[in-house]
């Protein structure tokens, strides 16, 4: 090989080199100008583990931060929203009592997104069960395929709403994971207000989170886990 | 001919005058740069909006700079924190002037969020 030959083959590779790193960093910095986030990661999956041992009977917290967080009315009715609700279950045998939240389980199968006709109902990459509301028509046949009945309706026009958590009349709406907090990197209002730390957040796919390593190490189960939708949600001592 | 290019003449300035008087005066809130030209938004806001509303609801991608949020917080109104409370208000404004219905605001917030949080955090 000639001597001009290698020149030539130096020079070729340094100015790839010099030209990759150029628009590298051009790209990094357009997409910072840009303030675009990267979006859903299929790599996470979203989930909570609740401990039924450490949630008090009567205490209404998480509710409440929910209620506040997604501008609910916080009424009961039939025709009210209620993204969470705590229910009171007693073991009629035994006479053993517990008191838990409940609320969409955000399952990787979820049955609302099979029924949805119009693609409202959706499932986001990292395993957020999600109401696209530019499409629902308000039919509500997921409210009647979800088994955990973590759908509401919104039969009133609304006003004043969070500007993070958009609500309207005619529309299915149900727990968001708080997706608004979570894409800036927060945590969800009801696992935040909890006086016992009781709702656990995290990524279950990672194995260094303190989610991950709890479901992990100790028993907790999934609520009707014979659907097989595989819930994001799990619960421990029930 | 004197009098057909004195009559356009005339005709031109009333046009031109009626348009100056008909089209809406709005409160454009801050108002100063925006994040596009102003001309090119005027036309192409709401392909921005359809855009990004996907982006940001179905894949979690969100443009805090071409957001809804973004628009509001420069432009809602420094009286009231809205681009929908009055028939003068940003939005309301020229979509009532061109008769284009304006539905985002059923289920959005068209208050000023920082207004807002302020507003929550008093109670």
């Amino acid at each position: 090989m000639s001597e001009i030959d290698i020149q030539r083959r130096q020079f070729l590779k340094t100015s790839v080199g010099a030209a990759a790193v150029a628009i590298a960093s051009g790209m990094m910095l357009y997409s910072v100008a840009q303030g675009k986030s990267e979006g859903a990661s299929s790599k996470v999956r979203w989930g909570m583990l609740i401990d039924t041992n450490q949630c008090k009977p009567g205490c209404n917290d998480c509710v409440t931060a929910c209620n506040n967080e997604n501008g609910l009315s916080g009424g009961t009715l039939p025709t009210d929203s209620q993204w969470i609700r705590k229910i009171e279950i007693k073991d009629i045998s035994s006479g053993r009592e517990l008191s838990l939240p409940m609320m969409c389980q955000h399952c990787e199968h979820p049955p609302c997104v099979d029924v949805c006709p119009t693609n409202a109902s959706m499932k986001r990459a990292d395993g957020i069960v999600l109401v696209d509301k530019h499409r629902c028509i308000g039919c509500r046949y997921c409210m009647m395929a979800c088994p955990y009945k973590a759908r509401s309706f919104v039969h009133e026009a609304q006003h004043d709403q969070n500007p993070d958590v958009p609500r309207g009349k005619g529309t299915v709406e149900s727990c968001t994971l708080c997706v608004h907090r979570i894409d800036v990197g927060g945590k969800p209002a009801c696992s935040e207000a909890c006086p016992n730390k009781a709702i656990i957040f995290g990524d279950l796919n990672d194995p260094n989170s303190e989610i991950a390593q709890k479901v992990h190490s100790v028993a907790s189960v999934q609520i009707r886990a014979d659907l097989r939708l595989n819930p994001g949600v799990r619960y421990q001592g029930l | 001919m004197k009098f057909l290019v004195s009559l356009l003449m005339t005709l031109c300035i009333s046009l031109a005058w009626a348009g100056e008087a008909a089209s809406p005066k709005l409160d454009i809130g801050k108002g100063g740069q925006c994040v596009e030209d102003t001309q090119w938004m005027r036309k192409n806001h709401m392909h921005l909006l359809k855009h990004g509303r996907d982006d940001a609801l179905r894949r979690g991608i969100r443009d805090e700079k071409h957001s809804l949020k973004n628009c509001i917080e420069c432009h809602a109104s420094t009286k009231d924190n809205s681009v929908i409370a009055r028939e003068d208000s940003f939005c309301v404004g020229c979509h009532k002037y061109e008769a284009v219905k304006l539905d985002c605001f059923e289920c959005h917030s068209g208050t000023r969020k920082s207004a807002w949080l302020a507003q929550r955090n008093k109670k």
